[in-house]
């Protein structure tokens, strides 16, 4: 990885800036993604992950600085242009947001119907191979998201992300909530499709066990500014948070399984 | 509208070719999800017919499929590919060969791994069927419906009767006068409003129909009894179920979706007593008052266009208004409020209830809760009438 070829550049933030109500949550910051990594971003509470990632996604407009998703700037596309961005990327929110009015096959088919032409035959294949790829029963397609548990509805929600073949996928705290077993078995899930699909994902979590699963590099918020660096290396870092973060009870431990490995 | 399938031209078509003898198939392209649509169309062109199909695509024996010019394989198109691969072989066909580039194994045979995808179907089957499908879980529904709010009903009939007895546990005072001012104070200005245009109108009507026989003054007797037996009464009644019956259930059925109504079981508290009861009295408390309101606001009315439309004075019109009415005109019309209240009330509470947690329940429930609210009121408003003309009241 540590090979300086030419990256292709995915994401590119410049000198962002975002803040509610006079409080800045972000303060200029600066960072790429790279095609094909898995770029883990974390940070405290009330650091501004979820933020980072709707400004990234178009979703908040910052107050100031610029986001380029494949070399176009998010803020500046609009109608027809956002949609053909919107159509190459795949975002999974915290809870799933699956559409609580349709079933989990309908829901995968909503980007389907919307930008396709495909038959309903094809759509309804789709789906169930959409549900196979992330590991649900096939039974799953027809029942409501009412019907599901925490977990099966973020991979249900992941299968909607994955409905149009993406090249880039946003997760938002894929893990919160789910027992660790569940949550291993997500991050199983999210380096495996990463590997098959050559998926470039931007990652938020909390989780730390997540964090040396799967992503290649670690995107840190700590006083408004992003510290990006390889686990080992931030391990090394003085901040006294990210010392905290890495060398707490919980990283210890996530630390410990890895060297047991 | 863009379509996914517009936007990705800088890509080379997607495209695949079977040989004359149907020995081999080759793709090559780009097969995505932008060209799954046209691929999907295209690919059920090739007959894969078993003997006796007899086309010109017919295939039988070995067939190998060269995947080797594929320049991009997305899971959309792998899917097209493996579907392929899995109807020559139900046709009769073996697959003697199937290469990719390397690049894209993986994907294939993680899509492979997974069991035959079942075409997800709805519970619903099609034609005739579903609708009589439709039609029974409808009545299914609607019987079930009733029993549940005949339990409902009673439930709320002990535990009101508990109420009664034991006033200082159960009741809520405080709720059940904000109740009241919600439902009552602050629907003065809409009921006063129709109710007097109602006078206005009724009196306009019968004025000009009246008249015709020289018979004006009769107006009035029209307008008093109209009014207060039935049209205020109703009116109000109506207008209660669409403003508050609504708001009782969104009210509660936002609270279930939140998960209030479970947090408010755990602590211990008895979700009748608490939201149940204090909405239902305070309706029963504040629709007589207003509907006495719309009573009066309703002669106004009329009063005002007698003036202008007969020139028949205020003093004339009460002088005829007591010649016309009694006191138990204005009684028939009140006895009814309470009644109205307590029915609006309670589909207003139960409909609240049964919200589930999705974003439409709340919606359609709330909905459903006006439309059976008006369709009891009017209802028990007819049996009242049989009633009194039996009592011969």
């Amino acid at each position: 990885m540590a090979d300086e070829k030419k990256k292709d550049v995915v994401i590119k933030v410049r000198g962002l800036v975002n803040g509610f109500g006079g409080r800045i949550i972000h303060d200029h910051i600066d960072l790429d993604v790279y095609r094909g990594e898995v770029l883990g971003v974390v940070g405290g509470s009330g650091a501004g992950k979820s933020v980072l990632l709707r400004s990234i996604i178009g979703l908040i407009h910052p107050l100031e600085g610029t986001v380029e998703v494949f070399g176009q700037q998010t803020g500046e596309v609009e109608g027809a242009g956002m949609q053909r961005l919107e159509m190459r990327w795949g975002v999974l929110f915290q809870e799933g947001a699956l559409f609580s009015s349709q079933t989990v096959a309908e829901n995968i088919q909503v980007p389907l119907r919307e930008y396709t032409s495909m038959g309903q035959e094809l759509m309804d294949e789709i789906a169930a191979m959409k549900l196979g790829l992330v590991g649900l029963p096939p039974d799953t397609g027809a029942k409501y998201p009412s019907e599901l548990s925490g977990g099966m509805k973020k991979r249900s929600g992941l299968a909607r992300a994955l409905a149009l073949d993406p090249e880039l996928l946003f997760l938002d705290e894929p893990t919160a909530g789910l027992d660790p077993i569940s949550a291993n078995q997500f991050d199983e899930l999210i380096k495996q499709l990463q590997k098959i699909l050559g998926l470039t994902v931007f990652l938020v979590t909390h989780d730390i066990d997540t964090l040396r699963a799967v992503t290649d590099r670690i995107a840190v918020l700590v006083n408004k500014k992003l510290v990006i660096g390889t686990m080992d290396e931030l391990r090394k870092n003085k901040d006294p948070w990210i010392q905290d973060y890495f060398s707490g009870v919980r990283g210890r431990a996530a630390l410990a399984s890895e060297e047991a490995h | 509208m863009t379509s996914i399938e517009s936007a990705s031209a800088a890509e080379p078509e997607a495209w695949f070719k079977l040989d004359r003898e149907g020995r081999k198939l080759a793709v090559g392209g780009a097969w995505t999800i932008a060209e799954s649509a046209r691929l999907d169309r295209e690919l059920s062109g090739l007959e894969l017919g078993g003997p006796g199909a007899g086309g010109a695509n017919q295939i039988t024996g070995d067939i190998a499929i060269d995947g080797s010019k594929i320049s991009r394989l997305d899971s959309a198109g792998a899917w097209l590919l493996l579907r392929t691969r899995r109807a020559l072989e139900a046709a009769g066909a073996k697959v003697s060969s199937f290469n990719l580039p390397e690049l894209y194994e993986p994907l294939l045979k993680s899509l492979d791994q997974e069991r035959k995808a079942e075409p997800i179907r709805s519970r619903i089957p099609p034609g005739f069927r579903g609708r009589l499908f439709r039609i029974g879980r409808a009545v299914i529904h609607a019987y079930g419906q009733s029993i549940s709010m005949l339990g409902y009903l009673g439930r709320v009939t002990v535990e009101t009767g508990e109420a009664i007895a034991k006033p200082k546990h159960k009741f809520r005072i405080a709720a059940m006068f904000h109740q009241v001012e919600e439902t009552g104070i602050n629907a003065l200005p809409i009921v006063g409003l129709l109710a007097f245009l109602i006078g206005v109108v009724l009196a306009y009507q019968g004025a000009d129909q009246l008249k015709r026989f020289g018979a004006e003054i009769f107006t009035i007797n029209l307008l008093g009894v109209g009014v207060l037996r039935e049209i205020g009464g109703l009116i109000t009644a109506i207008i209660v179920a669409g403003r508050s019956g609504s708001a009782f259930t969104a009210q509660i059925g936002t609270m279930r979706v939140n998960e209030e109504i479970d947090a408010m079981q755990t602590m211990g508290l008895n979700t009748v007593d608490t939201l149940v009861l204090p909405r239902i009295i305070g309706l029963v408390i504040a629709l007589p008052l207003l509907t006495f309101y719309s009573d009066i606001m309703g002669l106004l009315g009329g009063a005002m266009m007698c003036y202008f439309q007969l020139g028949i004075t205020i003093p004339a019109f009460l002088r005829q208004l007591n010649e016309a009415i009694t006191v138990n005109t204005l009684l028939v019309g009140l006895i009814k409020a309470p009644v109205f209240a307590f029915v609006i009330s309670l589909v207003g509470c139960y409909e609240g209830f049964q919200v589930e947690r999705n974003a439409a329940s709340v919606g359609m429930l709330t909905t459903r809760s006006v439309v059976e609210g008006i369709f009891l009121v009017i209802v028990l408003d007819a049996a009242f009438s049989i009633m009194f003309s039996v009592l011969g009241i």
